[in-house]
Order: structure tokens, then sequence, then C-alpha cells
């Protein structure tokens, strides 16, 4: 029996109807002007009034979207004057999020001779990490090589990317599937040893490494494993989100205040360098869109790195998914991976036709999933009012031999199966989800930023991916970032002499808020979202 | 009595949350019902998309003897639902230097001896919420047969169900990322091109393309974009 309705299935009947014509062709791709076209008419980056510039702080005018704005604007946990002279811990490197990013930096600093401490919101290993389905990009086949990895970064991103920062992620990128590999990281492979390679959205060669459709979890559950294994030189200390990084008297970063999310109480943690890893802000929520993201996902590394100083940038970019899953209700705004679409799965309309070729860059091919819905009223409308648009899985099996999509997609099929819906048989329903946070605290390509003692890596930084990025190049980017940033903050803090911790920035911070005459009413790490019901 | 229904008109059906009886809406999965309950969460919330594991959740049926399990953000609520969740369990954890193992089929054991006492009941495989044979890797396990505990595994989300409901008392899942561990660096075959492709990285090849590429305007890079060409699927 069928988990989709009868009026949606009427719609399946017509995609059966055109597949076997369908296998035989695909839609043309966009030229570079029909691009940008397409995406200033349909992209909600180009929603003028959903976005606002922040009035206060270094970056101050930059634009971002209003639910952004408010948080970055916001009032800090704690007060100026809070007590650092008892510190609940003190450590070489301080790491805070504990998702890939924050792994990878542990891991690496703990090499260099550091002692870690890793602070995470939730449980060690709850990040978007754990959730990336598709896989991870490295030129490492003969038919490939680093430059032209190098040009499709450059050209999904709109050739806004730092390029400093691009030559560092195409460049590490294969030595960071062998360090994966060496730490026992299962990816898919030919008998022979080659490793199964596919397309991304927007790649010129196959180049996307996987692990079925469990990549960034394969990854996230042994990086996690192997900070276990070194627990004498790293101690992770889970529910314990920063609110507020603390400067020494000569502006150097010198640990952050946590708080115990169980109990409520704040403790210092005093550090000669930190790592800041706390990924992205999908729980925000921008344009009510659903999110892809994990539940701490609040932009938090943004608004700490942001009350020391460092500048942020392309935040006035987000990532919306093409395909976040838009039935059933119950996982609507989840992610489909990409990887659907690598294997061949086309989008297809509500009349089974297709209307967009299925591996643009995610941001070109959100955008014609919208115009394909809102403008042209060709989308597929769910019992609860949902619109989307076909993405056919059955082609899979068609095309690579029956047993493909099980054996690929094992989450995918099973994400559905429990809900009654069976993907090797019938399509998926899509609708574009907020995914990813392009931009952020600005990177140097040593993991650095603006504020000394500062390190950054993963989704809160911005400059590696321009104004898009390329689906594979994030789980690239934790592990390619979260490296430099272990080491550069293990040589940091063996080579500094640390001075008096301080927390007279909150000072300036709150002053400047009020002489702008801001405020917003939140007080910001927001930490996670409400979503309790307040009728 | 009038049944109570939300503003959409959807009738509310009672879920025991810890035991306490609360009435919301029947097409929520687990989670968001205690959400809409008024709980806001801290534990047994992840990622909320079935990948990381904090959601475990176990539940009976009034009426019904059996007992059920699933992850809170993928299972829908039922009338008379009984809710533990179980967001973490205590379980043995071997720390070990993957690079000093060797994957012999005693390496499993001789990190977890208790491998060996594994029953062969099936409790495990019936409360694993990913559907994943846990029983069966704990025997390829018990035989030395690491590949296959690997590959059996491999969907894993590390909840640990299996491990509450053990009576032999094993923590399967740390046998079980031992397992992957093992394979992924020493059973796997090697790759041929990934290596020649790191020699390649470190005598330079690339760097003066690489160089090349960022010297370029723009304008001159977008031409190239365009002009590139891509590998057939």
């Amino acid at each position: 029996m069928s988990g989709y309705p009868p009026e949606m299935q009427e719609s399946i009947r017509r995609v059966e109807a055109t597949r076997a014509r369908r296998l035989k062709e695909t839609f043309p791709a966009m030229s570079m002007d029909e691009r940008d076209e397409i995406l200033h008419k349909f992209h909600p980056d180009y929603k003028e009034e959903t976005f606002r510039a922040i009035r206060v702080g270094v970056s101050k005018g930059q634009k971002m979207p209003i639910e952004l704005a408010d948080v970055v604007e916001g009032r800090p946990h704690i007060d100026p004057d809070f007590d650092l002279s008892d510190p609940i811990a003190e450590t070489d490197v301080l790491v805070i999020g504990g998702g890939g990013a924050g792994a990878s930096a542990a891991l690496l600093a703990q090499e260099h001779g550091a002692k870690v401490i890793l602070v995470t919101k939730l449980r060690f290993g709850d990040a978007n990490t754990m959730m990336a389905q598709g896989g991870i990009q490295a030129a490492d086949r003969p038919e490939d090589s680093p430059a032209i990895h190098y040009l499709d970064v450059m050209g999904g991103g709109h050739f806004t990317n730092v390029p400093e920062l691009v030559e560092a992620l195409v460049m590490d990128a294969p030595f960071v599937i062998k360090w994966l590999e060496d730490l026992g990281v299962m990816f898919d492979k030919e008998p022979d040893g080659t490793m199964v390679e596919r397309h991304g959205g927007g790649t010129s060669r196959k180049r996307m490494h996987s692990a079925r459709d469990y990549s960034g979890a394969e990854i996230m559950r042994t990086l996690r494993d192997e900070v276990r294994n070194r627990e004498d030189d790293i101690i992770v200390i889970e529910f314990s989100p920063a609110v507020e990084l603390v400067l020494d008297d000569e502006g150097r970063v010198a640990g952050a205040v946590v708080m115990n999310l169980e109990t409520g109480v704040y403790g210092f943690i005093k550090a000669k360098a930190v790592v800041l890893a706390t990924g992205g802000g999908g729980r925000l929520h921008y344009q009510g869109f659903p999110t892809t993201n994990h539940y701490g996902a609040t932009a938090d590394g943004v608004v700490l790195a942001y009350r020391v100083g460092a500048r942020l940038g392309y935040l006035e970019s987000m990532q919306y998914h093409p395909t976040g899953a838009a039935f059933p209700e119950q996982i609507v705004g989840l992610l489909v991976t990409e990887k659907v679409r690598g294997l061949g799965a086309q989008p297809v309309n509500r009349h089974g036709e297709q209307f967009v070729y299925p591996l643009e860059p995610r941001d070109v091919e959100a955008a014609a999933f919208i115009r394909e819905c809102v403008e042209r009223g060709n989308g597929i409308v769910t019992p609860t009012g949902q619109v989307g648009v076909w993405l056919d899985s059955p082609m899979i099996d068609i095309i690579h031999g029956p047993g493909t999509i099980e054996r690929n997609l094992p989450a995918m099929v099973r994400q559905f199966r429990r809900f009654g819906i069976d993907i090797t048989k019938e399509p998926i329903l899509v609708y574009p989800t907020l995914h990813y946070q392009n931009g952020g605290v600005r990177l140097k390509a040593d993991s650095s930023c603006d504020v000394p003692g500062l390190f950054i890596a993963g989704e809160v930084s911005g400059g590696v991916h321009g104004h898009n990025r390329l689906m594979g190049n994030s789980l690239l980017e934790i592990t390619v970032f979260g490296r430099r940033a272990g080491r550069s903050a293990a040589e940091f803090a063996h080579k500094i002499k640390p001075g008096k911790p301080t927390l007279a920035h909150l000072e300036r911070w709150n002053r400047e808020l009020e002489e702008a005459g801001v405020d917003t009413g939140v007080v910001s790490p927001i930490l996670l979202p409400d979503y309790t019901r307040h009728e | 009595m009038t049944t109570a229904r939300t503003s959409e008109g959807e009738e509310l059906i009672p879920v025991y949350i810890m035991g306490k009886c609360y009435m919301v809406p029947p097409s929520l999965t687990i989670m968001k019902a205690m959400e809409w309950a008024g709980y806001k969460l801290i534990r047994g919330v992840g990622c909320r998309g079935g990948f990381c594991g904090a959601c475990a959740t176990a539940y009976r049926i009034q009426g019904d003897p059996k007992l059920y399990f699933g992850l809170a953000c993928q299972t829908v609520v039922q009338p008379g639902m009984y809710l533990a969740q179980l967001p973490f369990f205590p379980a043995r954890r071997a720390s070990y230097d993957i690079a000093q193992l060797e994957p012999t089929p005693t390496t499993l054991f001789s990190l977890y001896p208790e491998l060996l006492r594994c029953l062969g009941c099936g409790t495990c495989t019936k409360a694993c919420p990913q559907e994943i044979d846990v029983r069966a890797y704990m025997a390829a396990g018990m035989r030395g047969d690491i590949a296959k505990v690997a590959d059996l595994s491999f969907d894993c989300i590390m909840c640990g169900l299996c491990a509450a409901r053990c009576p032999a008392e094993e923590a399967q899942y740390n046998i079980a990322i031992l397992a992957r561990r093992l394979y992924g660096r020493y059973l796997a075959p090697r790759s041929r091109h990934l290596q020649e492709r790191l020699e390649e990285i470190r005598a330079g090849k690339f760097d003066e393309a690489i160089a090349e590429l960022k010297s370029l305007s723009v304008e001159e890079l977008k031409a190239r974009y365009e002009a590139r060409d891509i590998e057939p699927a």
C-alpha cells in the first residue's frame, strides 16, 4: 500500500508514464546568464525585505537575514563583571563545538602537543556533520586535478570565494581522505580499491567519495571514537555550550564562559587558544523555511566571534538545499541527499516532465524548483498544503540495476519506509529547505581570524565557498580547516604567555548597543530554538 | 464528554510521557508531540533527522504486553502510548590505539572479552530502531569475522538501545565501531589512485596550475569555467 494519498498517486502515474522517454533525455544545463536570471527572480537570498544591515560592531552595515541580525545584535548572557578569578578548568586549547570540525581540531591540536578541552552544546557528535549524507569531494582520480576542483568551487561560489582558502581546500582534500581512511572510515570502493566517485551539483569531474548515504555519520562517529581514545589529552564536556569568549588584557582570546545546559550554571574555562567550530544557524528558520539542520544550529559562533571583534562575511547568502522532504508532513524539511540526483534521479513536475538540469549548483537548482511551483504552478500540493516537485528515484535502479538504491541509499530508503513510502518504486516529493550558512566569521588559510588566539573551522566560517557551497565541500571543509585550526591553535598556545582574562569587551558591546539604540530583545547566543506550543 | 481538538480540527489523542497523560495531535512524531505538550527538550534530542541516535525511546501501548522501540524523531504517536526516553545508557568502551592494532580474528574479543558471553537471544535485534540484525553481527564477531561485523553494523547510529536491552551486558555498538574502523584502516582494499595523487601533490605537480588560476581576473576565470568540459555521468 502506498503512503501517498490518491491525488498524489495520480500525479505519480504521470511520472511513471514519461519515465521511459526521460531515461533517454536530460534537460539541458543553464548558461551563466540564465543562472543569474533565475537566481535574482526566485532564490530566497534575493528577497530584499527579509534582510537588514547590522547596526553595531566591526562589520556594521553588513546585510544578513533579519533573524540572524537580531541574534548577532543580542545582549550577552552574562555581565561584564562576571567572576573570572576561579576557572572551572584550564587547558592549552579549548575547542568549542563537537561536530566534525571540532573533533578534527581536537585531534590535530593533541597531535601537536596540546592539552585539549572540547565543549559541546548537546552530545559529542550531535551536529550537522552527522547528518551529511552525500559525500566528500577530493580530486584524486587521474581524470581530475586539484586545479579542476578549484575551478568548480569558484564557479559554484559565483567567483567571490577567497582564493587562498579554495587552494587550501582542494590541495588538502586528497590528504584528508587518506587521513580519514587511516582512522578507519569505510569509503565506498570497488574490489580493487578504486574509490567509487560520483558527480554532485556543479562538479565537472566525478569526485564525490561516499560511505553509502551515511557519509557524514561514518566520518563523525570515527572522529568521535578517535577523540575518545585520546582521553588522557582531550577532555570532552557535553551539554556545555559557550555563551561568551573571554579575552586577555592584550586582546587575545583567553578562553570562554560556558553554560551547563542542564543546571544553568556558568563557568569560565581558561585556555591559551580557542577553536570555534560551532556550525551554522539553520534553526533560526530564515524566511520561515524548514531546515535540514540539527537542533543546536543557532549561529552561536557568529555571535561569539563578533563580540570580540572578528569581522563577518558572506552572510547575505544562505544555502537552500533543493531537495528537502516535502512529504510526509512529519519529516518536512529533512534532507534528501543530492546523491539521489547524482545517481540519476531527475526532478520532474506534476505532469511528469523535466524542467531543470538535475545537477545545477544548489542555489540554481533550488531557484528552479521554486519557479516551477510558484510561478508556473506545476508543483504537487500535499494534503497539508505543502508544495513540491518529484524526484524520480526509481530511475536509479533502472539505470544502474536493481538493488542499487537499497545499497547506496539505505538511510533514505529507511527514512521513507518508516512512513509507508518505497522510494525504489515511488518518487520522492521535495522542496528547497534551509541547509547551510555559506558565510560567517572571516577565515584565513591557517584557520585564524582577525582576533589573535581565535581559530575558526567549518560552517561558522566564511570565505571558502563564496556565495554558494557545492555538495561534498562541507565534509571537506570541516576536516581541512578543522585540522588546520587544531594545529594552528596548538602552535599558538605553545608560544604565548597569557595575560589577565577580562570581559571588558562586553562593556564596550553593551555601550555600543545603547548608543546605537539597538535592543532586539534577544539574549544571545540563543542556544536552542523553542518549539514548545504557545497557545 | 467533548473531544479535544487542535485549532485545525484535528482530534487529540492521549499519550503518557513518563507516566503522565498529555493530549496531543495524532499526526506528530513523538518528539514533536512532547514539544507540543510543552517540553523544551535538552536530552533525547539531536539531529531530529534519524541520524544521531540521541532520541532512543522505549514504549508500550495501553493493553498491549509488547515492548516497542523507536527514535522519537521518526516515530508517529499512537493513542495510549507510554513513553520512556533513553537519551543515555552506560556502556563499556575499550580504549585503543588504532595504529597499533592488528585485524586478526581475536582482536575484537581481546578488547571486548564480554563479546564471548553473547547468548544469541536476539533481544538486541528486536530493539534496534535501524533494523540492524545485531545478533548476526555479534555472532560474526564471535567468529572473528571483522568484515562481516563492519558490513552488517554499518547503519548503526549508536543510540544504545541494544546495550540497554542486552541480558549479557554487552556494548554491541562499541564493538561494531571497532570492527568498522579495523575494516576501514586494514581490510578494505587500498586505493592506488589516491596514493599516486598524494605523491603528485607532494612533488608540486599542481602548484603552477593553481597559482595561475589564482592570478586570473574574475572575467578570465568565468571564461575558463564556462569552457570546462564536464565528465559524462
